[in-house]
């Protein structure tokens, strides 16, 4: 299949599933009501539908997006099926930037929670990438990512600890267990120019991720200009991640889970896999958006617990595999 | 005419430790030069020293008479190209994209048709489309080599092309290691065999602890007192008919 009409098709999925993700919820619509919501968007049915529902819906979209391309850049980048930026740590340190943020009274303080989000993607997306330059083997870095991680979520532990009023504790909850609710359109502009810049970065360092399948030192004399796009792809991938933690706080798996979806698909290039995965994290995170809405629970289940309910499983599984084919 | 490669009184260090101790090398076009040495007598950091891999503590490194430092890595990757001993490959990438990869100079369809090319000359015409990952350690070898095969660098430079390959895969490889050297240009192997080393280089650099302890046609430089010095080995290399072979046993 080319890679364009692969492209064309995962994006009229992700039209049909957006389209259902707007039109169910829990408030429920007479077929008069929808009508009126198409053709009247100011009525009470078109609030519902056009201020509700579609900026959630979008900012699934952007986020899932994100953390799909993030996830195929940085599985390219390190040569590991099992990167993931929720896996080796990023999101943990991302997350921490924004709970310091709020922590520390800047909730209010426009952009404040998505540049310390930003910025705890940058760094630990940097550091990922100096220790994977010197570790041979791939179990290793996942390893390092696990002590990212436990690092990040200590850290986040002791902001909770020392955090002044438990109005500060609950929001931070809040904010890691990652959710799209309550978003309206503004929140959707602000995500989307660090995604687009991030975007642009990871697409570029695509020849390179292609190249990387040979192993470092051939990628180095292969001619291409490595150091660049290695610094595109870490880039790209922390903007990515920053943007989507900043958009929707710490939503797991995504970014692990998108790429396998259409790994076969893209007979395995490293580079062709990119708008595809990115494709695949949207579709999957409206889905698991709508789940979480339409879930029979008193309290609405919040977007980052679905992801990991359904995503450690899948990284089990893939661990299992990869494991396997280390080994032979 | 200028050589492919020099390297001149290279001296590098590696994990703290000295790994190379003012080595010289010259590769001139149309031999294949053979590299060999004890583990750990720094055959690898020679090579990734005179390519820009590990830098020089003193000495000077060129290719085609440029020097290497000055040169960018599109314009290097015209002069050289390198098969790593490393011959894991990360995805399962169909046979003709792999090797592709070594002519990124064309464009992607035109990479297809020179890679279809070389894997047929290497006996892996018919693997073209098949996922690397799917075949066997030896299949994927062939691959490799078409990939560098791909390059059309006036220098080849392979680390231990040859090792766990089956008899037929190894005298094929140094075959077409040969055939590239007949056509101009200048070949550099690593290899642990001395035998094979003996039958298929035209000059053999012998390395013992980062330093040339021998050099010349293989029987100068893989002479009986070499052998004993460098590779504690009681024996020499004796004429059969298909070359000269190694009989020795341990000192």
């Amino acid at each position: 299949m080319s890679l364009v009409r692969l492209c064309l098709i995962m994006l009229a999925l992700l039209a049909l599933a957006a389209a259902v993700a707007i039109l169910l919820g829990e408030t429920p619509l007479s077929l008069g009501q929808y009508l009126q919501a198409l053709t009247h968007p100011a009525s009470p049915p078109g609030e519902v539908l056009w201020t509700i529902r579609a900026p959630r819906v979008a900012m699934a979209i952007l986020v899932g997006g994100a953390l799909g391309l993030a996830g195929a850049t940085m599985q390219g980048l390190l040569r590991n099926p099992l990167a993931d930026p929720g896996v080796l740590g990023v999101s943990a340190i991302s997350g921490l930037g924004a709970a310091l943020a709020i922590a520390g009274g800047l909730a209010a303080v426009p952009g404040a929670i998505e540049l310390s989000a930003l910025a705890g993607a940058l760094v630990a997306g940097g550091a990922v990438v100096a220790i994977a330059l010197r570790l041979r083997e791939p179990e290793a870095l996942i390893l390092f990512g696990v002590a990212i991680s436990a690092f990040g979520g200590a850290l986040t532990a002791l902001v909770f600890n020392l955090a002044p009023s438990p109005v500060a504790i609950a929001e931070i909850l809040a904010w890691l267990m990652g959710s799209v609710e309550n978003r309206d359109w503004t929140d959707s502009l602000r995500a989307i120019v660090p995604m687009a810049v991030g975007a642009a970065l990871c697409l570029k360092a695509g020849r390179g991720l292609r190249m990387l399948t040979l192993g470092e030192e051939a990628a180095r004399m292969s001619g291409l200009p490595m150091p660049r796009l290695r610094a595109y792809a870490v880039a790209g991938a922390a903007l990515l991640t920053g943007a989507a933690v900043a958009g929707a706080g710490v939503i797991g798996f995504v970014g692990l889970a998108a790429p396998h979806m259409v790994r076969a698909l893209v007979k395995d290039d490293p580079r062709r896999i990119l708008w595809p995965s990115a494709l695949a994290g949207a579709l999957l995170l409206v889905v698991a958006d709508l789940a979480a809405r339409l879930a029979p629970t008193d309290q609405e289940l919040k977007l980052g617990v679905v992801t990991a309910l359904f995503g450690a499983p899948v990284f089990a599984l893939l661990a299992w595999r990869a494991a396997r084919s280390w080994r032979s | 005419m200028t050589a492919a490669w020099t390297l001149n009184g290279v001296s590098a260090r590696l994990n703290g430790k000295r790994a190379l101790d003012a080595a010289d090398l010259v590769a001139w076009p149309g031999e294949v030069v053979g590299v060999v040495g004890p583990n750990g007598a720094g055959k690898t950091s020679l090579l990734r020293a005179g390519l820009g891999l590990l830098p020089l503590t003193s000495g000077e490194a060129r290719l085609s008479g440029q020097r290497l430092d000055q040169l960018t890595a599109a314009q290097r990757a015209g002069l050289v190209g390198y098969l790593p001993q490393d011959r894991r490959v990360a995805w399962n990438l169909p046979a003709e994209v792999v090797a592709g990869l070594g002519a990124i100079d064309l464009p992607e369809v035109q990479a297809l048709i020179l890679a279809r090319d070389r894997l047929a000359s290497v006996g892996a015409g018919d693997l073209a489309t098949r996922g690397v990952l799917d075949m066997s350690g030896g299949e994927r070898a062939r691959v490799l080599l078409a990939r560098l095969l791909c390059a059309r660098a006036p220098l080849l430079v392979a680390d231990e092309p040859i090792a766990g390959l089956d008899p037929d895969a190894q005298l094929l490889t140094l075959d077409l290691l040969r055939a590239e050297a007949a056509r101009g240009a200048a070949v550099v192997v690593t290899l642990h065999d001395l035998s094979l080393a003996a039958r298929c280089c035209d000059r053999v650099i012998v390395l013992d602890q980062g330093r040339v302890a021998a050099e010349g046609v293989p029987g100068v430089a893989l002479a009986s007192d070499v052998l004993a010095r460098v590779f504690k080995l009681d024996g020499a290399l004796v004429e059969s008919p298909a070359g000269p072979v190694l009989a020795a046993r341990r000192l």
